[in-house]
């Protein structure tokens, strides 16, 4: 469950490399100050602290040791590593978020190779690697494994170019891993039993998660594991997994804190009980499991098989029901239990019903996501504003919010806005372009305007429906806090991209596209590139020599054009003035050389 | 508010986007339903019938074109991205309805995983993905078994009208396990009685299924719609297992009767 969460400056502390001044350190100072700095843990701490003095800056970098890269293409891997020596985990993010989208040609970057290379060689000391949206090979897995030899942690999210042959590696060699996580990333099956891999002795697991993957393992070597583990707490098994597996993993490991179920659905041939008693049967299992809080799968249920999780839903603080194709009956009969509920993933088969009955028990709950069982656009939904007005009613404590809808009112938004003034996060998508009030007919301004009226603290926005540049005005006026902003098929012309750009003054991340902003709305911007993660535009009204002259006044920002035709997946021919997307950010670093041929840097 | 929806639809989007407001009824894409195509099956009848007026029942075991569903066979390779052949039943829509938009790239903005994983289901339940997921007010989930396969599936009998429908589905459900061991066998065909004797004779499959009454019965006996009430359970075996059940099952049309 690590879909896109909160995100963090990147560190821009621009390095000069005059550290070798004329005065000598005064060594005590910077001693004391390293022992003190040391205890600073956020980074936007450090990177403030890093601006004092030369001394400071020194000091801090000598001590940071957890490297936080928002675009790998920002700064290289020889400038980052020759700054801080001491790392010890390292967090990378590569491709933009759009390009989850097809968007993007998949070979448009963000390899690992150079990262690992000089890792290897600048952090023998290594623990942690956390990687998304990053493309990496069996021998970059292998090329950690060997290297880093007190390596503990790996998590993968939105990853994909490897198999299990590097997988193998990483279990066979990193014999203090602690954690293997693998989130939405895509694994090759390259014929190897990697579980099989793992050291024969007690290991020190704590979390193995492989639930994306779409291949079979070998389950007994995965019991075995399981048994060998007495540390393990989370474990996120995939949609191969049996019923009868499931069971005989929850009673090896009744201390787990997580666990993801796999399909839920899978049942042995074996015809030797009715339903209920297979569900009491089941039921056992889960009952010795007192520590759960988080629980998700559940990719192929057999509704009739839901109440064996009753006896933890009382415990239960995180449940991703969001593969669950379920009715409001059967969801209401699990939600019903869940009083501690803070996070909740589910598809819109529950309906606004279903909802309704969230908001009466779960009233601690602080996020909220509803995908749609069918990504369409010209169908009847089963939620609409009445589930938005329901949820906002019972869960004031709300925090964040992932709305898949057909229809949407102004008045459920602006409820919304008024009853969880605690929102950090708003993203409401009506699937069909440029859908207006479906009550009123008028656009959806007031809606968006409200939320960033009301809710203060808001960070991050993603807006849809008919919006006109008004919508945009509230949110360059109000959204002091938003730093990450999503728009689609949304905007009357330049000026609401002006809006935008000369307000919301910690805007980092925004990623536009389909919507009618141009070049003189691209250049009213350019006085805030310097200090954005990065723009993404796409099939908007930017022209090549727009962007060119943006490229031309700004030395530091790399522009990318990319031509790529989403629909057949491939390079997009034709004038070669045209692209698709636009897609700026800025570096330390001359521009990349390891773009594909749809890539054009200007 | 239609009208004004459709008045903004027709205004045009902004930019060189790829929305194009066209009627694409014509280049809409049609699949018919493998084996049958839209067809309901013959006409039922209601209330008691001989065992010989049994409604058609082909159990489609189809060669080509199904997704091996069963997961324990060799699924693609080809990871996440696999598009399965079946996601082209999402496009069978309500001819009342307006024709649909063009479908834009990357949105609604849910990534192919999800999508693959939702298409899976439907086409492995048979729903059309076009019908909204609570149609039923309850739907009616049973466990299907076939003799032989590792693993049971489930079927919610209230997204299907017929029979025909059902044994098409159940046909994809375990089409790659059967073939495995059946080789090139394809369709069985229950066109009359003497050939059904035929069939539980041999070692064809067969379907059957087990009624409020705990009794075992071969599926097409009764009407479908008292089917669907009062099926509990579903079992594909053998012809040559399910031979016994054929007497019995006469038994209970002459008890309604």
């Amino acid at each position: 469950m690590s879909e896109e969460d909160g995100d963090h400056h990147s560190s821009e502390a621009t390095s000069t490399n005059s550290l070798s001044g004329s005065h000598p350190p005064d060594q005590v100072l910077e001693t004391v100050l390293e022992s003190v700095l040391q205890f600073l843990t956020c980074r936007r701490d450090r990177n403030a602290a890093s601006l004092v003095c030369r001394s400071w800056h020194r000091a801090e970098a000598f001590t940071r040791s957890e490297l936080f890269i928002g675009n790998c293409y920002s700064v290289s891997p020889a400038r980052a590593f020759a700054r801080f020596s001491k790392v010890r985990s390292i967090y990378i993010k590569g491709r933009p978020r759009f390009a989850d989208f097809n968007l993007m040609p998949h070979n448009w970057g963000a390899h690992f190779r150079p990262w690992v290379s000089a890792m290897a060689r600048a952090y023998p000391w290594l623990e942690k690697v956390y990687l998304k949206r990053i493309s990496l090979t069996n021998d970059d897995l292998a090329l950690l494994a060997d290297s880093f030899h007190q390596f503990k942690e790996l998590e993968l999210v939105f990853c994909e170019g490897f198999g299990t042959r590097g997988l193998s590696k990483v279990a066979y060699n990193c014999r203090q891993l602690r954690v293997l996580d693998l989130s939405d990333t895509e694994v090759t099956d390259d014929n190897v039993d990697w579980i099989s891999c793992f050291p024969e002795d007690e290991t020190c697991l704590e979390s193995l998660v492989f639930d994306c993957m779409e291949n079979d393992i070998n389950f007994d070597a995965l019991e075995r594991l399981v048994a060998r583990s007495p540390l393990l707490k989370k474990l996120r098994l995939n949609r191969y997994a049996s019923m009868r597996q499931l069971y005989q993993l929850l009673l090896r490991a009744p201390q787990l804190t997580h666990l993801g179920t796999g399909s839920f659905g899978l049942i042995e041939n074996v015809q030797n009980m009715d339903d209920n008693q297979e569900c009491n049967y089941y039921s056992s299992a889960f009952a010795a499991c007192t520590s759960l809080v988080c629980l998700s799968g559940f990719k192929d249920v057999m509704p009739v098989y839901l109440p064996s999780i009753h006896p933890v839903c009382a415990n239960l603080t995180s449940l991703n029901f969001s593969y669950t194709n379920i009715n409001p009956q059967q969801f209401r009969s699990v939600i019903v239990h869940c009083h501690k509920l803070q996070t909740l993933w589910i598809l819109d088969s529950v309906c606004d019903e279903g909802l309704q009955a969230a908001s009466e028990t779960c009233k601690d709950l602080r996020e909220l996501r509803v995908f749609p069982v069918d990504a369409d656009e010209d169908i009847e939904g089963p939620v609409s504003e009445v589930g938005l007005q329901a949820i906002s009613e019972g869960c004031r404590k709300l925090q964040s919010i992932l709305y898949f809808c057909q229809r949407m009112t102004n008045e459920a938004v602006i409820a919304m806005s008024r009853n969880c003034p605690d929102l950090l996060v708003f993203r409401l998508c009506i699937m069909g372009r440029r859908q207006p009030d479906s009550v009123t007919g008028k656009p959806m301004d007031e809606g968006f305007g409200a939320i960033v009226k009301n809710c203060q603290k808001l960070t991050r926005l993603a807006v849809s429906g008919l919006l006109t540049d008004k919508a945009f005005w509230y949110i360059g006026q109000y959204g002091k806090l938003v730093r990450t902003l999503s728009v689609a098929f949304a905007g009357d012309s330049d000026m609401g991209l002006r809006y935008v750009l000369e307000g919301c003054p910690r805007l980092q991340k925004l990623e536009i596209r389909d919507s009618p902003f141009g070049d003189a709305a691209l250049h009213a911007g350019a006085h805030r590139y310097y200090n954005m993660r990065f723009l993404w535009m796409s099939s908007c009204r930017v022209s090549r020599q727009g962007c060119e002259e943006i490229a031309r006044s700004m030395p530091r920002l790399v522009v990318e054009l990319v031509r790529y035709d989403g629909e057949e997946g491939s390079f997009m021919e034709g004038d070669s003035n045209s692209f698709t997307v636009l897609y700026l950010y800025r570096s330390l670093e001359p521009p990349r050389n390891d773009a594909p041929e749809s890539v054009t840097i200007l | 508010m239609e009208v004004s929806r459709r008045m903004v639809n027709l205004f045009g989007g902004g930019g060189i986007g790829r929305d194009l407001n066209l009627n694409l009824k014509e280049t809409e894409l049609c699949l018919g339903l493998p084996g049958g195509g839209g067809s309901e099956g013959a006409p039922k009848t209601n209330g008691k019938r001989g065992f010989s007026e049994t409604v058609d029942l082909k159990l489609n075991l189809q060669t080509k074109e199904a997704a091996p569903l069963d997961l324990k066979e060799a699924q693609s390779k080809n990871g996440l991205k696999e598009k399965n052949p079946l996601t082209a039943h999402d496009s069978i829509k309500d001819p009342a309805k307006p024709p649909a938009k063009a479908q834009v790239v990357g949105w609604p903005p849910v990534r192919s995983y999800r999508k693959n994983m939702m298409a899976n289901k439907s086409s492995k339940d048979e729903g059309s993905a076009d019908q909204k997921p609570s149609t039923a007010s309850m739907a009616a989930f049973v466990k299907v078994s076939m003799d032989g396969a590792p693993y049971l599936r489930k079927v919610d009998l209230k997204m299907y009208n017929s029979y025909d429908q059902l044994s098409d589905a159940l046909g994809k459900m375990f089409s790659s396990f059967t073939m495995g061991n059946y080789g090139a066998q394809e369709m069985i065909d229950f066109m009359n009685e003497s050939k059904l004797m035929d069939l539980l004779n041999s070692s064809e499959y067969v379907p059957t299924y087990e009624d409020k009454d705990g009794d075992w019965m071969l599926v097409g006996d009764v009407p479908w719609e008292m089917f669907v009430e009062s099926c509990k359970r579903l079992r594909i075996m053998k012809g040559s297992e399910a031979i016994g059940l054929a007497p019995r099952a006469m038994e209970k049309c002459k008890s309604r009767s």
